[in-house]
């Protein structure tokens, strides 16, 4: 967000220096979420022990299980949350920003505090490394969505349409797949997809300037309709030619899978999650960094200047809203060929939105829509973990949380959340 | 996939900036000008683009017929095969859809031969109830995606009502009638209170309320307050608190339906006679004149999304109490996206509500039809749905289609283009 922006009614007013004052909200946010892990947890923690595992049996490093005393570490944690919200606080008097490092430190703190506490005194095993690596494999599709969704909206146009994008992607992915008996084929056909609802969502916001937010709801729609039917006339007729369960191999990278604790969890990946990577590096250092990243943020904030300085704003927001969508679209191939899963009707389960609301929660950056999305496969995966261990916590009021959290974001308690100041407007010269 | 769009214009329309009646430059959060030219376009406009819906799903139905795909095998050798395929899949799925919708000329007697508009009229109620809601918050530019959440709080308040209270028949009914507006109107405004007060945008708090509802149904239906012996399905509620039906035994149209229509009249006084309904749309047209003239942008933010809510509550009232009785997690359906094509067909105004609500209800109920006579997947009417939708959003698009004159634009576009 280094780029000037215009003044709004809305926006805080920057200070002498030209930033833009932290406001209150968040380390308020954080102390309210501090104390109450801290009123919840640590009295309540029962005695004993919890036990962690770091490795699975056909890692390379095999790491024996270890015991932690439970209480103990939920006061040290819960103590370093407190401390944290503190350290908000005291910057925020200083006028100092907080980094990134900050919520993700404090999220990772009560996460750890809560699987000890929900371990505490029990048999079984929390098994640590599957756990980070089911929360990456539920955040794979988010990432992507959020990704795209950084692009869309850094050059002024909503991408509601996520979702479809996901979906169009998962079922091209698996027919592709099929047809081919190539999940790679399949991998290459899932952008073309996202691509190509891209298009749609362009060719009626930026062409005939139908609002974007209306476009992209009812594209959801015609792409949940025409998947589910197609689905059932199609694909139902014939499954073993058009509906086949292809599965990308998993491949190890040499030396690097090999490390403990995080070589399984990050190198012993599918090609999909390799390119995931690739995107997010990609997309953090050329949307700051390079012509194409100043351009394309410059049309989002403030297009008549844009313009004035000759860029094309229609056609970089055109082709970037298509760069985007295809990230989507890509994404969608988690569903079926990453997952050697068959296409299945709204198989995306509205995962679309929940990656716009990592976009927002991310602040608009790649790398912040990746530590939200985490966050997000972390709760998601919350249900299977504590169904292992055994957990009374009901698990529809865990999953709710992402949609809380994001909510208490937008209304700006976890810091300042601005979108793209020309977001959703189309531009008439 | 094949082309789920129109294909593009074969004459570039000569005026693609014709939109904008109010120049869209001077807002800087939401653009109004377009929203009022979504809303502004004609009645001739609506029939072309549901034409056009309906030509692209007979594509797309002939395409995905296996007798249309093995005929177009030998199309050169034998045409008439392919053609007769055609016009069999296409005219037999859409006299489906007819006799589901409107009238079954097959059934057996009358009643069931009149049976499928009454269905219709009971699948519209909760369509049209919500999808004024979304009107009005369109018309005060608000978009208002949390239907579907509002729908199924509403639907939580009403059953809760009905089979815990004990009333007489009347007031009962009223009672949870009522409970489910309160519902809905204070899950919208929850999103209408953060948007007053910090500016959080609605569609991203309505589209996160939505699925903390589905959770929060889900929740409630392991709770002992609402668990029944069924897994997953709510306590049923008390007879004295369901709405009547009309017809008697045998049809489904309940007494929603009539309030659904009294619940549009008031909309269209609330909207077009009262003050409170002038303020509405002064902010929804143009929040800084509006802001100028003394009135207060976020009481408007609050009220708007608050009768919106209570809108759409009642529509999970009448969902509930109507015809489901039992409260489920899937009680809301796809009623609340569906609301929102409604009210955008509709042009937010409470009779094309009322009549896109129809619309919407007899594809439903003949979907049904279609899919259990002919095969077509119900999913179809998804496809038909937001096809019109988006032509009806591009007015430009469908002109150049059908090559219809803009009203009182065609001069005026095409000197410029000369110039």
């Amino acid at each position: 967000m280094s780029l000037a922006t215009p003044v709004t009614e809305n926006a805080p007013a920057p200070d002498d220096a030209g930033r833009l004052r932290p406001t209150w909200r968040g380390p308020i946010a954080y102390a309210v979420i501090a104390l109450v892990a801290l009123l919840a947890m640590p009295l309540r923690t029962p005695d004993g022990s919890t036990r962690f595992r770091l490795s699975t049996e056909t890692d390379f490093a095999q790491i024996p299980t270890f015991e932690v005393p439970a209480a103990p570490t939920v006061w040290v944690l819960v103590l370093l949350a407190v401390a944290l919200a503190a350290l908000a606080a005291w910057w925020t008097r200083q006028g100092r920003r907080t980094g990134l490092w900050l919520p993700v430190v404090f999220g990772v703190a009560l996460l750890l505090a809560f699987l000890t506490f929900v371990g505490a005194g029990r048999s079984a095993v929390i098994p640590l490394t599957s756990v980070a690596t089911g929360t990456l494999f539920l955040a794979t599709p988010l990432i992507f969505g959020a990704l795209s969704g950084v692009v869309c909206e850094r050059v002024g146009i909503v991408n509601i349409a996520i979702e479809g994008q996901l979906l169009a992607g998962a079922f091209i992915a698996a027919v592709v797949g099929s047809l081919t008996a190539s999940a790679y084929m399949g991998l290459v056909a899932a952008p073309v997809a996202g691509a190509l609802v891209g298009m749609l969502l362009v060719f009626f916001a930026v062409r005939y300037h139908v609002n974007q937010i209306i476009v992209g709801v009812v594209l959801n729609v015609l792409v949940v309709g025409l998947t589910s039917f197609l689905f059932s006339t199609v694909l139902a007729e014939d499954p073993g030619t058009w509906n086949q369960r292809q599965a990308l191999p998993v491949l190890p990278i040499p030396v690097l899978s090999q490390i403990p604790v995080i070589g399984p969890i990050l190198f012993r990946q599918t090609l999909l999650v390799y390119l995931m990577y690739v995107i997010v590096v990609a997309l953090q250092v050329y949307l700051f960094r390079s012509r194409w990243g100043l351009r394309l943020r410059a049309v989002g904030e403030h297009p008549k200047a844009a313009d004035t300085v000759g860029i094309d704003v229609n056609r970089t927001r055109v082709r970037n809203t298509i760069l985007g969508s295809a990230i989507a679209g890509l994404g969608g191939a988690f569903f079926t060929v990453a997952s050697g899963l068959a296409f299945g009707k709204e198989m995306t389960g509205g995962r679309g939105f929940i990656a716009l609301a990592a976009m927002i929660l991310g602040r608009w950056s790649p790398k912040g829509a990746v530590a939200a999305a985490l966050l997000f496969g972390f709760a998601d995966n919350l249900r299977t973990v504590l169904g292992t261990i055994g957990s009374s916590v009901p698990p529809q009021l865990l999953l709710m949380t992402p949609y809380i959290v994001t909510i208490l974001a937008v209304a700006g308690f976890a810091g300042r959340v601005r979108a793209p100041a020309a977001e959703g407007i189309p531009y008439v010269k | 996939m094949s082309q789920p769009a129109a294909p593009p214009p074969a004459q570039p329309p000569s005026e693609p900036q014709d939109a904008p009646v109010a120049a869209p430059a001077a807002t800087e959060e939401r653009p109004p000008g377009l929203l009022q030219d979504v809303l502004a376009s004609s009645w001739l406009m609506t029939v072309c683009a549901i034409v056009l819906a309906l030509v692209i799903g007979a594509v797309l139905i002939a395409a995905a017929d296996p007798d249309v795909q093995s005929s177009a095998g030998y199309l050169f050798a034998r045409p008439s095969d392919f053609f007769t395929a055609v016009w069999q899949t296409i005219s037999s799925a859409y006299a489906a859809l007819f006799q589901g919708a409107v009238f079954d000329w097959a059934a057996a007697s009358p009643q069931r031969a009149i049976r499928p508009l009454t269905e219709t009229l009971t699948i519209s109620v909760p369509l049209i109830l919500a999808g004024l809601g979304v009107g009005i918050g369109f018309r005060a530019g608000l978009f208002n995606i949390g239907a579907q959440g509002q729908i199924t709080l509403g639907a939580i308040l009403a059953s809760w009502v009905g089979f815990t209270w004990h009333l007489p028949a009347g007031l009962h009914l009223a009672v949870a009638m009522v409970g489910a507006a309160i519902g809905g109107a204070v899950w919208a405004s929850i999103a209408g209170v953060l948007k007053a007060r910090t500016g959080a945008h609605e569609v991203i708090v309505t589209i996160m309320l939505n699925n903390i509802a589905v959770f929060l149904v889900l929740y409630l239906l392991t709770t002992s307050v609402f668990r029944s012996p069924t897994p997953q399905v709510g306590r049923t509620v008390a007879e004295t608190a369901m709405l009547p039906g009309l017809l008697g035994d045998g049809f489904r149209l309940h007494l929603g339906f009539p309030l659904a229509l009294l619940a549009a009249l008031g909309v269209w006084w609330l909207m077009e006679r009262s003050t409170v309904g002038f303020r509405f749309r002064a902010v929804g047209s143009n929040p800084h004149a509006a802001r100028t003239a003394g009135m207060s942008v976020p009481w408007v933010t609050i009220t708007v999304m608050a009768v919106a809510g209570a809108l759409a509550g009642l529509a999970g009232g009448a969902q509930l109490l109507g015809t489901e009785r039992n409260l489920t997690g899937a009680i809301a359906g796809s009623i609340g996206f569906d609301a929102l094509t409604v009210a955008l067909l509709g042009r937010s105004k409470p009779l094309g509500t009322v009549l896109a609500g129809i619309l919407f209800g007899a594809f439903a109920a003949g979907g049904r039809l279609m899919q259990t006579r002919t095969g077509t997947p119900i999913d179809i009417v998804l496809v038909l749905q937001s096809l019109i939708v988006l032509f009806i959003a591009a007015p430009p698009l469908v002109r150049a289609v059908f090559r219809l004159r803009a009203p009182g634009e065609r001069r005026r576009s095409t000197a410029e283009a000369a110039a």
